[in-house]
């Protein structure tokens, strides 16, 4: 309940805490401060707490993501939904408890505005040594007071391209030369690249990579790069150890295709969050995420995984209407 | 600490599982090595499928007829060594279908544009405006983003986890 629609919302930041350093942020209805250990969100009647890293790699995220498909929850109660030109940012209103409580909070914002906020929010309290991107074996701990900002971009690794991967003006694979070594987990296999022989006069229309390079250069995990798109059709690749740091609730659905190693999933009921159950996929397993529900994954190994998206705008709003059936394939097609 | 990449294959792939207290239909749940283990040689068996795109789970093996589209599509080899030769379409051998690959009657009778020879791991641009083959001296494995069309084979019954 409580969804407020805000045209033009600044956040604003207190002075450092004497203690810790950090800064306490206000975005609209919410305040956000953190600690040694956990993040504390408030909104008017209800308050949450978080695990800092759990918080910051689930923000980051969030931002690089542009707030994905649908909703990205940090945990079971605290979260954003994109619509697209705004967002919510939400607590407790998919958890039952909290609506029947009536302490649930949503409250609706400009993209750019949330966008800056989480920004604004991250920088403050990411130190240097801590990059919540990387997988947690190849990166520092957020505990503790401030010291140093991190340095370096904030979010990266979601270029997309713009029709295929390494074309003549299009995204160029990740390589040694970009600083993009292979990964360790990743070291056992061999990378060779393609033949690619174009007659005269056909350079720069024939063209292969090799994916599995890319994907192995990765420095980021659980946020994925688009390599292939013809019309709406978009692959996505993503290199995934350690756990999705949020829980992705569909608004439409998409696939996935396990390329190396496996993943096992959680699956919840989109709107109450119970339990629907378990997948394990592993290398060649293919496997679609209906709109009706949220996942998290869990990948003991790093491994490669691609997503099979359908971008068509308007999407989301057919599935919300019930235009579209909640999962891919209809039953006369059974 | 060491690690031990677990790639799979034809001769060689382990299928995980899925427990859902809901209906099994809704996830479609699949292994395109199981797939084209059953498949004809270049059967476009769908295993994904997202209104109206689809990847399609190719097994390669000998010389494939001449394929085309009125759009990109894109082959990731996931098994073997697979030729692609490309030749660009003349204006009498255009696709007429809105989407999706289709076999083209003869062969091309365009300029060659040239050839990509694909190992796993390597995607392989399948470009608007050619046709091309696809040929495999051992059975190997593409996996087609692309859109559904005439040549795309749904049997969705027989290739996913039911119970």
């Amino acid at each position: 309940m409580n969804a407020v629609r805000i045209e033009k919302v600044l956040v604003t930041a207190s002075e450092p805490d004497p203690v810790l350093g950090y800064r306490k942020f206000k975005f609209g209805s919410f305040t956000f401060e953190r600690d040694a250990y956990f993040v504390h969100v408030g909104w008017p009647r209800g308050k949450h707490t978080i695990e800092v890293d759990r918080f910051l790699r689930a923000m980051v995220r969030d931002i690089g993501w542009g707030f994905f498909y649908g909703w990205i929850f940090f945990d079971d109660v605290f979260g954003t939904q994109n619509h697209y030109g705004t967002v919510d940012i939400f607590a407790g209103t998919y958890s039952k408890g909290h609506r029947d409580t009536k302490v649930d909070f949503l409250e609706t914002f400009n993209t750019d505005d949330v966008r800056t906020a989480f920004e604004t929010i991250s920088v403050n309290w990411i130190n240097e040594g801590y990059d919540p991107l990387r997988a947690p074996m190849e990166t520092g701990s957020p505990l503790g007071a401030k010291t140093k900002e991190a340095k370096g971009p904030l979010i990266r690794g979601f270029k997309p391209a713009s029709r295929m991967m390494g074309l003549p003006g299009d995204v160029e694979p990740r390589s040694d030369a970009s600083g993009h070594p292979i990964n360790r987990a990743f070291a056992d296999l061999t990378f060779d690249k393609p033949v690619v022989e174009p007659e005269p006069g056909f350079e720069g229309q024939i063209h292969a990579f090799n994916l599995f390079d890319h994907i192995a250069r990765a420095d980021v995990t659980w946020n994925p790069s688009f390599t292939s798109i013809t019309r709406a059709c978009i692959c996505c690749v993503t290199s995934e150890e350690h756990m999705l740091p949020v829980i992705h609730g569909n608004d439409r659905n998409e696939w996935f295709i396990q390329l190396t190693d496996e993943i096992h999933w959680n699956i919840q009921d989109k709107n109450t969050g119970n339990p629907r159950g378990r997948i394990v996929m592993k290398a060649g397993d293919v496997c679609a995420m209906p709109a009706d529900i949220r996942h998290q994954g869990f990948a003991p190994k790093r491994s490669m995984l691609m997503v099979f998206e359908n971008g068509t705008p308007g999407l989301d709003e057919k599935y919300a209407k019930g235009e579209l059936e909640p999962f891919p394939i209809t039953a006369s097609r059974w | 600490m060491s690690f031990k990449t677990r790639v799979a294959s034809l001769a060689s792939y382990e299928k995980g599982s899925i427990e859902v207290n809901d209906d099994l239909k809704h996830y479609a749940f699949s292994n395109i090595f199981e797939v084209c283990s059953h498949s004809k040689p270049y059967e476009r068996v769908m295993v994904a499928s997202n209104l109206e795109y689809a990847a399609e789970a190719v097994r390669a093996e000998g010389t494939s007829l001449w394929y085309t589209a009125p759009h990109d599509e894109f082959a990731i080899v996931m098994d073997g060594e697979i030729e692609f030769t490309f030749f660009q379409l003349t204006d009498g051998e255009k696709p007429s279908q809105k989407a999706g690959a289709s076999r083209l009657k003869d062969a091309p009778r365009g300029k060659r544009m040239g050839r990509v020879i694909a190992r796993r791991g390597h995607e392989v641009l399948l470009p608007t405006g050619a046709a091309y083959q696809m040929q495999a001296s051992k059975p190997g494995v593409a996996l087609i983003q692309t859109s559904a069309g005439p040549e795309s084979v749904e049997k969705w019954s027989r290739i996913c986890v039911l119970k």
